[in-house]
């Protein structure tokens, strides 16, 4: 039974990580975006643990764990703090019509499909179909760090970003060596206090955590833009 | 021969038991909200009252205005009858196209529309806009959400498309499960409820399906509330069909059609009874965000057609 | 490998203690003994790794060659001056109020674990290590950046904290590429992320797979080399941050990503045995060196100014290894070499003629000899060797590269020629008024070490007259690597 199932569930997995990629661009709350994102962790977590069961691979049960203490459940409560603390505005007003942006997103979503193609079919992997899903998560979470003003939700694409990048080790190449995931849960670690710091240095010198504001101070230097 | 009497079997149960299942939406949803409610008949006792009452109608009304009714009830119905409810392979089940069936449905729409312009109060017209651009959005949604089915099924029949799931394995289908929350979406808006419109008030601001019908009374009224009871049992029997077929009978003997019919009862009770507490649960929409959750169905089931080919093509 | 393990705790241990020293003098003397320790040591390493061409490390983690024990000895260098130099600019900068005491302590610890983060990038045998160790060396740059929490600061640290972010997630997706396609021939393990095991094996990694990966990896390690398209962070971070990180940025950071890039391209070139790695280099390449260099000449703040030189020689570089043979390496490793000298010695001047004109505005600095003799000349000095004027290594390296694309794509030479050309004009129109004429009236005098800027300088002329035989040998050896695509290794 394990042998079909697991590739199913991991399919389902992947499916579900592009619905959470999808549903965080067309968010309008802060806090519903934040809800997403955590939902994107334990989704990530439950991967993890999914794949590591499939191919009996215990370094991966570690890899879970970590992403849900880290990325379902650390960084969400971060971020959550964060917003109380600064008593940001509960909408999230994006700088691109939403519909646009859905439009962008599918036709990136396809994009991806047409770049992974090739790979596919050389791949042998149990878990392949994934790596097209996962490519397209990154520029979703791309899009989104684009399409947003306020420095919170980009944050919130460049952990989106992270998160499917952790997706396609897991799903196409069922996990990166020990030693470089935890290198890399590390740097997002430091990267989210960074971040955190970030937010109070910049309300504190802009009174704003709008990205606009913030680069009005650097285009009066700059001619060339 | 058979097969032809289940068929007119099952077009006049869908018929008959259409107000009753509206009835049950209504009851179940007093429950929920502590009411009493008025009870399952009581949109047969609606229909009754509404047929014995004469027509009015005003001055200028056209002869659009008067067929209107009969042209959307019939598309209706006809659309009804065709749809699998109990038997897979009916005598029907040729014309038993899903495309077919949403022009159908288009076609009574379009009917609605321009009786509802056709008296020329600001309500109709308003309602008759409103509503055929949110069809503008939600029918493509339900189209492509209906293509996810049918590329594994490689039909867009009916009968086909269910003897295709109900042949198949037992498999996750994330394609699927897409299709089926787009549907979701889709219907709910289709049928005008909660939280697209809501079909107990006429709320100027907001009405849309009312607004449309706001001038007819009598046994106009009657049949025009009839299709719409219709069609929300249509949709519900829809997407059992598509969604969930197991137990339908595929051969015409007598247990099979028992279990068929008492699983669909089953089936469809199970929606409306998840109809009643979403529409419990959620808050009405405003007119604006009515487009943004249509096109969100819109993705939804796109994503279900790009994971079909990610995910499942030559898995 | 003892030495190794030292060249690589002793910024560790520094950054770690000097967390902890508030005193301003102190730390600074830890910081520049740091720099020295680190220094002495990679020097000893290298005469090791010299003798016996290339030694792995820790069980297989680490691997040194004649390509990266090069770049080593000179990050540690530069590092080193950076801190010699840092030590009275900080100084003058926490007496003006610029920094607190607080902040000044990060600067320190965050100055040497970022050095960690670079010489671990350089020595690791892992591309997902040298993954880890760039975003970490990013990182540590970040705070450093935002170290004045001006406005502007703050929005140019976000700006390149956002950006390098961006880019180093795609670098990674390549990286993760790459390993799906080697975990297929090497087995799923840290053999399949091993520069060695790579090289080794590289013909038989999938060229699809990995044509599509380095399309991620340029791009990705593109952004942090600065390349255009993607180099809107460079010149903010580099105006708006403190001196000495602006010269260990240029000087040492992009160099860092231009390693991973070029390590990345003999990868792709070994397994799709195309030019199209080189190709797509040497395009970024021409582009960042056209843009930069029209770019300079619309700057007004000297910093930026500057960065956008960085673009313009990271372009050439990108160009050099692009064309790929072992002239065209040569050159590239020698250009790493003598820009990145010359660059932080400009730097350092910049920051203190800064300090003791109190602006960054080009238009407001006038009079640079007049007023501190060794500033004045010393900017002039630094201009003229960025520039590629004869007695200097940017000049040899240069002509190169002239000679080499000469040899293989004979059209390109007309472009490099016309972009260096604009470029040099963008540098002296603006350098000329500063360093020549009256003394600017709001002038101050401030307590400067030119020394590191003039050995800097001196080493850069003594690269231009004449390599010594050994230091030829190694960029031969490293050129020879680079060409055979690690085959050695």
């Amino acid at each position: 039974m394990s042998d079909t199932l697991v590739p199913q569930l991991v399919d389902g997995l992947a499916a579900l990580m592009l619905l959470t990629s999808f549903a965080l661009l067309a968010q309008h709350r802060l806090l519903s975006v934040l809800n997403w994102f955590a939902a994107q962790g334990f989704l990530l977590a439950t991967t993890a643990a999914v794949v590591a069961y499939g191919t009996n691979n215990h370094e991966l049960y570690i890899s879970a764990l970590m992403a849900l203490l880290l990325k379902g459940l650390l960084l969400p409560w971060l971020l959550w703090r964060v917003i109380r603390q600064l008593h940001v505005h509960r909408e999230v007003e994006p700088l691109m019509n939403r519909t646009m942006t859905m439009l962008i997103a599918l036709a990136l979503t396809l994009f991806s499909f047409h770049i992974i193609q090739p790979i596919e079919k050389i791949s042998h992997l149990m878990t392949r179909d994934s790596m097209a899903i996962a490519m397209a998560c990154v520029l979703l979470g791309m899009l989104m760090m684009i399409t947003r003003r306020k420095a919170i939700t980009q944050v919130i694409g460049f952990l989106a970003v992270e998160n499917s990048l952790f997706f396609a080790a897991i799903g196409s190449t069922n996990g990166m060596p020990l030693v470089v995931e935890i290198g890399i849960a590390f740097d997002v670690l430091i990267a989210a206090l960074i971040f955190g710091l970030f937010f109070f240095q910049i309300r504190d010198t802009f009174d704003s955590l709008e990205v606009d504001a913030m680069h009005a101070h650097l285009i009066h230097k700059d001619d060339d833009e | 021969m058979r097969s032809a009497l289940v068929q007119f079997f099952q077009a006049g149960m869908l018929l008959l038991l259409a107000p009753l299942l509206a009835g049950f939406v209504a009851t179940c949803r007093a429950r929920l909200q502590n009411r009493r409610g008025a009870g399952v008949m009581q949109p047969w006792r609606n229909l009754r009252k509404l047929f014995s009452k004469e027509v009015v109608m005003a001055s200028h009304a056209s002869w659009i205005f008067r067929t209107a009714p009969y042209v959307v009830f019939t598309a209706t119905v006809m659309a009804a009858s065709v749809v699998p409810a109990m038997l897979v392979d009916t005598p029907l089940s040729l014309i038993a196209d899903v495309i077919a069936l949403v022009a159908l449905l288009a076609l009574s729409r379009f009917f609605q529309a321009l009786a509802g312009m056709d008296i020329g109060t600001a309500f109709g017209g308003m309602g008759a806009s409103r509503e055929m651009t949110f069809a503008a959005l939600g029918e493509p949604a339900m189209l492509m959400s209906i293509f996810v089915i049918s590329l594994s099924a490689h039909s867009t029949n009916l009968t086909s498309m269910i003897n295709h799931t109900l042949n198949s394995p037992f498999a996750l289908h994330p394609s699927l499960a897409f299709a089926l929350v787009a549907m979701l979406l889709v219907a709910l808006a289709e049928n005008g409820r909660i939280p697209i419109d809501n079909p107990t008030t006429h709320l100027e601001l907001t009405m849309i399906h009312e607004a449309m019908i706001l001038e007819y009374s009598g046994r106009h009224l009657a049949l025009m509330e009839w299709a719409a009871m219709v069609k929300l049992l249509l949709f519900s029997t829809l997407i059992v069909d598509l969604f969930m077929p197991w137990g339908m009978a595929v051969n015409t003997d007598a247990i099979s059609l028992v279990q068929a019919f008492g699983l669909w009862l089953l089936k469809v009770a199970g929606l409306m009874i998840a109809l009643a507490l979403a529409e419990t649960g959620m808050a009405k929409l405003r007119l604006f965000d009515v487009p943004e959750y249509l096109s969100g169905a819109f993705v939804i089931a796109f994503l279900g057609l790009l994971s079909f080919y990610m995910l499942e093509v030559g898995a | 490998m003892n030495l190794f393990v030292a060249t690589l705790l002793s910024p560790l241990l520094g950054g770690l203690l000097l967390a902890l020293v508030n005193n301003p003098r102190l730390a600074a003397r830890i910081n520049v003994g740091t720099g020295i320790t680190t220094f002495t040591f990679s020097l000893l390493l290298v005469i090791q790794v010299l003798d016996v061409k290339s030694v792995d490390a820790m069980s297989g983690w680490f691997h040194l060659d004649a390509y990266n024990v090069f770049l080593l000895a000179l990050t540690t260098f530069v590092g080193m001056t950076t801190s010699i130099f840092s030590a009275p600019y900080m100084r003058h900068e926490l007496a003006s109020g610029h920094v607190d005491l607080p902040r000044l302590r990060l600067y320190h610890s965050m100055f040497q674990l970022f050095q960690f983060g670079m010489l671990l990038g350089f020595s690791t045998n892992n591309i997902g290590v040298l993954w880890v160790s760039l975003e970490l060396a990013t990182l540590a740059t970040v705070l450093l950046v935002s170290l004045y929490r001006t406005p502007a600061s703050i929005a140019a640290a976000w700006k390149y904290f956002i950006l390098c972010g961006m880019g180093i997630a795609l670098a990674l997706f390549g990286t993760v590429l790459v390993f799906f396609t080697s975990s297929a021939v090497l087995g799923h393990g840290n053999e399949a992320l091993n520069w060695t095991a790579l090289y080794a094996n590289a013909a038989r990694l999938d060229p699809a797979v990995m044509s599509i990966a380095f399309c991620f990896l340029m791009v990705g390690y593109g952004t942090k080399v600065g390349l255009v398209p993607m180099h809107a962070w460079l010149p903010d971070a580099h105006g708006e941050g403190p001196t000495p990180v602006s010269a260990v940025l240029s000087g040492l950071l992009l160099n860092l990503a231009l390693y991973a890039l070029v390590r990345c391209k003999m990868l792709v070139d070994g397994s799709t045995g195309t030019d199209m790695a080189g190709h797509i280099m040497m395009g970024f390449g021409l582009l960042s060196l056209f843009v930069a260099a029209f770019s300079l000449h619309k700057q007004r703040d000297i910093k930026r100014m500057f960065s956008f030189s960085s673009i313009e020689h990271m372009g050439l570089m990108t160009f050099a290894f692009g064309i790929g043979s072992s002239l065209a390496s040569f050159a590239a490793l020698l250009h790493m070499t003598v820009h990145s000298l010359v660059k932080s010695g400009i730097f350092f001047t910049v920051g203190h003629a800064a300090q003791a004109m109190g602006t960054q505005k080009m238009a407001e600095i006038r009079g640079l000899i007049r007023h501190h003799p060794g500033i004045g000349w010393g900017l002039l000095m630094g201009t003229v060797a960025i520039a590629g004027f004869p007695p200097f290594g940017v000049f040899t390296s240069e002509f190169l590269l002239f000679a080499a694309a000469l040899e293989v794509y004979p059209w390109t030479a007309v472009p490099l020629l016309l972009g260096l050309l604009i470029a040099m004009a963008g540098l002296f129109r603006f350098v000329q008024p500063m360093v020549y004429g009256e003394v600017a009236s709001q002038a101050v005098p401030v307590h400067v070490n030119m020394l590191p800027v003039y050995v800097h300088f001196a080493m850069a002329l003594v690269l231009g007259l004449a390599i010594p035989d050994f230091l030829a040998d190694w960029y031969t050896q490293a050129a020879a690597l680079i060409v055979a695509g690690g085959g050695g290794g």
